[in-house]
């Protein structure tokens, strides 16, 4: 990776800046597609990202091989939306938008399926 | 469905054990396999290793299997019913130092999802983790 160590970047970047670069992540998977996507989705669920949201949250993304990052708007940190225990630990109240970047083959189509998946206040669709 | 980690709940109490699993089945879904044992011989709480085994081998998977355990002797017995399996299982299973019901789902998202029992093994504890 040749981006340089960004600190601050705010949601406006998205769509250039990796998510991990202010902060490292788990080195899994190789960089060699450097697609990148970036969108949001406010939470409708009414208790917010609880338990079983965050369960299916992290199931959905596990199933594609881009990193993807999630986070509350305005919220420091972004977080491995592949990890449930730091999904659940999000705590994001119902009403408050949600936003996802994803660096990876597969980036594009990870973004607007977790859009999906929250638009639809976590319908059973998914297989 | 059986190509996952599963995952082996033991606790003192068959009812904790069976809520844990109740929790794992309705959070997670059918696609990994929950075994879950609680209480001794008599009915009573406590743990036993005959019945950690038979609820191991009810779900074993080539993947390995993740155990979760609640108090000390869960434990203790958890790690003999290991020792017990044949030797070339006893590679492929882990028991898990997270709590017991947090641990059962995290792991269980992992395992569902497709991870290797390190993953499944680091989700369980990356609570404890802090």
């Amino acid at each position: 990776m040749s981006a340089p160590p960004q600190k601050n970047f705010r949601p406006a970047d998205m769509d250039r800046k990796a998510p991990n670069s202010a902060k490292p992540q788990t080195p899994s998977g190789p960089h060699s597609a450097e697609d990148k996507a970036g969108g949001s989705v406010k939470l409708v669920h009414a208790v917010g990202m609880h338990a079983r949201p965050a369960v299916k949250l992290t199931k959905l993304a596990k199933r594609f091989r881009s990193k993807i990052a999630i986070r509350v708007v305005g919220a420091e940190d972004w977080i491995d939306a592949k990890s449930v225990a730091k999904v659940m630990a999000m705590r994001a109240p119902c009403d408050s938008t949600i936003e996802f970047v994803a660096t990876g083959a597969d980036a594009r189509p990870a973004v607007e399926a977790l859009q999906a998946l929250i638009a639809s206040d976590f319908s059973d669709s998914e297989g | 469905m059986s190509g996952n980690v599963g995952i082996v709940i033991v606790s003192h109490s068959i009812d904790v054990a069976k809520g844990a699993a109740d929790m794992v089945r309705q959070m997670v879904g059918e696609d990994v396999n929950v075994a879950f044992c609680g209480g001794n011989s008599e009915g009573g709480l406590g743990t036993d290793v005959t019945l950690i085994l038979k609820a191991i081998n009810s779900i074993w998977s080539p993947k390995g299997v993740a155990i979760m355990v609640d108090l000390g002797g869960a434990e203790t017995n958890s790690e003999m019913a290991v020792e017990m399996l044949p030797p070339e299982r006893r590679g492929s299973i882990v028991i898990c130092n997270a709590p017991i019901v947090e641990g059962a789902v995290m792991a269980a998202a992992e395992a569902a999802g497709g991870g290797s029992l390190e993953h499944v093994r680091a989700a369980a504890e990356e609570l404890s983790a802090g």
